[in-house]
């Protein structure tokens, strides 16, 4: 075996092993370690999804905060007013944000490119502006999640703190897995495709836009789920919370595009880098997002790849590997 | 009933020459550059401090310095293209916009940091108060000029790019950058001259904005928002339409604004999407 497939058989075992140890984590960490790695494993959520959408079906949205916060309020909304069971309302709420992606596409997909980009960003915040005046979800200020609602996710604050740390990692899990498998998928062919040349990848009969609403509509529950994962940290929604154009979509595009964009790798490796940033620099506050800005222009001057895309220079072998090798002879 | 519906039109168009002038240089680096500019609204918030700071160290009026800082805004403009915007040309339009995405996100954050989080308004003096009334509506003096210098802005805009020479040389690129490198035409010089005439209307707008409304180190993108739903209701490539669009955004603010203040936004972006849905090449557009 060739020293470079030591390393990225080394490189495996031990992302499994903190895969596997995270399964663990309440054994592992305190309470206060617990709900960074909540947070940490929400925002992988969103960046793995952003990534499908920006680096692989050329769907670069400035609207996903739009589809959090429509999960978090239809969970609201199927809990604390229809009064449905939360482990219920979960899915709902998925279900909800899938159903109003539908009309949401049909709209912004008639612009294209960095048109989309902007138009996704104005559909989020008619969101955001309706959500706000919506009965029963406290206007502009939000409002907070019954404690019944909250007790059913345990009787103890330990016990939800635990709960809340499972669905999110599951969560991202679930992500990962499911990316994994599109991107091994026939689609998956036809969006390594599309990334690596759209024109070309059209021309060679890859059907683009039945490959975006799949992808579209393959995120949209999974950025419900991650608005339900917002609520349950926060205990209450809010428009200016729920749909957070700088937690759910700005920082989330910061990590994606300095991890690297457009590899299974580079959100989570993104991810890492921002968790270790923001616990050192966070309290720098303007500072510390001027720094990411930088950084973030930097990387793209630089390798447009990312992080990882440096590292890819430097070794070849994919750690999470979603191409297809041609069969040799 | 129908003399404040009235009114409310008519202070809804002449705002709309405001946001005419918010999206004259987003139409441009659209219909040359080809790209959309996420900084657009925070270098007018950038260039509305710049006056703001001026004004307040040598206590001059807004407009004088708006006019003295228009050759500079054309030099940053100059700058930033050739600096942070080239090396992205060609390279698709992720990168483009992921690095005007990072300015915006730097600029908030060093206005933030150099003058806190305070809403600003700067004075224009006497022209602001004035108001003279045509039958039963009433007309600010300083709103129809700003209407006024937004029609002059876009007559000038189209006189320079379809009367002058360089203006035949920024179409030529923007029509085809390789077919104009070709024949000799340096597109990357032509890219720099024409941010800087965006520059230089982000400069005219921001002197407007800045005595015309509030202004804080957060309202940029609320401004990039107006700027290009007005390029993409007018239809691109067509200043006239920008005119229109803003217009339009403008009433539809004024009418939203009589129920409350969310619905004021509110109502801007509904009028938006829909006319995406129903004419999606915009009101005016070229062909």
């Amino acid at each position: 075996m060739s020293s470079a497939k030591t390393f990225t058989y080394g490189l495996r075992a031990a992302l499994a092993l903190v895969a596997v140890a995270c399964m663990f984590g309440p054994w592992l960490f305190d309470a206060s370690d617990l709900s960074v790695l909540t947070e940490f494993f929400t925002l992988l959520t969103l960046a793995m999804t952003w990534n499908l959408l920006a680096g692989y079906a050329d769907i670069i949205t400035v609207g996903q905060h739009g589809f959090v916060g429509l999960g978090a309020y239809a969970f609201f909304g199927f809990t604390a007013l229809a009064h449905f069971n939360p482990y219920l309302a979960i899915p709902l709420a998925a279900l909800f944000a899938t159903l109003v992606a539908i009309p949401t596409m049909l709209v912004v997909f008639r612009l294209r490119t960095a048109y989309l980009a902007v138009g996704t960003w104005v559909a989020a915040e008619v969101m955001s502006l309706i959500g706000g005046k919506l009965p029963g979800f406290g206007g502009g200020s939000g409002t907070s999640l019954p404690i019944a609602i909250v007790k059913q996710f345990g009787s103890s604050s330990v016990a939800r703190t635990d709960m809340f740390y499972f669905l999110s990692g599951g969560l991202a899990l679930l992500t990962l897995v499911a990316i994994w498998a599109l991107l091994r998928s026939r689609i998956g062919l036809g969006l390594t495709a599309m990334r690596d040349n759209e024109e070309a990848a059209g021309s060679a009969g890859v059907n683009l836009t039945a490959i975006r609403v799949i992808c579209f509509l393959f995120v949209a529950p999974i950025l419900g789920l991650a608005g339900v994962l917002a609520t349950l940290e926060k205990l209450r929604v809010a428009p200016s919370a729920s749909f957070s154009l700088a937690d759910w979509t700005i920082n989330v595009i910061f990590i994606v595009v300095i991890g690297g964009i457009g590899s299974m790798e580079g959100p989570i490796l993104g991810a890492v880098v921002y968790f270790v940033l923001r616990q050192y620099l966070a309290d720098f506050g303007a500072w510390y997002l001027i720094l990411l800005g930088a950084i973030a222009i930097a990387v793209i001057m630089v390798e447009p790849k990312g992080l990882w895309g440096l590292l890819k220079r430097v070794r070849a072998p994919d750690l999470i590997p979603v191409s297809h090798r041609p069969a040799e002879d | 009933m129908v003399e404040t519906f009235v009114n409310l039109l008519v202070q809804g168009v002449l705002i709309g020459g405001l946001y005419a002038l918010f999206a004259l240089g987003l139409s441009l680096s659209l219909g040359v550059m080809r790209f959309v500019n996420l900084a657009h609204g925070d270098l007018i918030v950038v260039a509305s401090f710049a006056i703001l700071a001026i004004c307040s160290a040598l206590g001059w009026s807004p407009f004088l310095v708006g006019l003295l800082l228009t050759p500079l805004a054309f030099g940053v403009g100059w700058a930033l293209q050739r600096l942070l915007l080239q090396p992205t040309v060609g390279k698709g339009i992720l990168p483009v916009l992921l690095v005007t995405f990072g300015l915006s996100i730097i600029i908030q954050n060093g206005l933030l940091q150099t003058f806190g989080a305070n809403t600003r308004k700067l004075s224009g003096g006497v022209v602001e108060v004035l108001a003279f009334r045509v039958g039963f509506i009433d007309i600010g003096v300083y709103p129809l000029l700003v209407f006024i210098v937004a029609a002059v802005c876009i007559g000038g805009l189209e006189a320079f790019l379809y009367r002058t020479s360089t203006g035949a040389r920024i179409r030529a690129v923007a029509d085809d950058p390789g077919a104009a490198d070709l024949i000799g035409l340096s597109s990357k010089q032509i890219y720099a001259v024409a941010m800087g005439v965006v520059a230089v209307t982000m400069m005219i707008s921001a002197t407007a904005m800045s005595v015309w409304s509030n202004f804080d180190p957060a309202i940029g993108p609320s401004r990039m928002l107006l700027a290009f739903e007005a390029v993409v209701l007018g239809g691109l490539g067509s200043l006239w339409g920008t005119l229109l669009g803003g217009i339009i955004l403008g009433v539809a603010q004024n009418l939203g604004s009589q129920v409350d203040a969310s619905w004021q936004i509110l109502a801007q972006h509904l009028v938006f999407l829909i006319a995406l849905v129903l004419r999606p090449q915009g009101l005016l557009s070229r062909g």
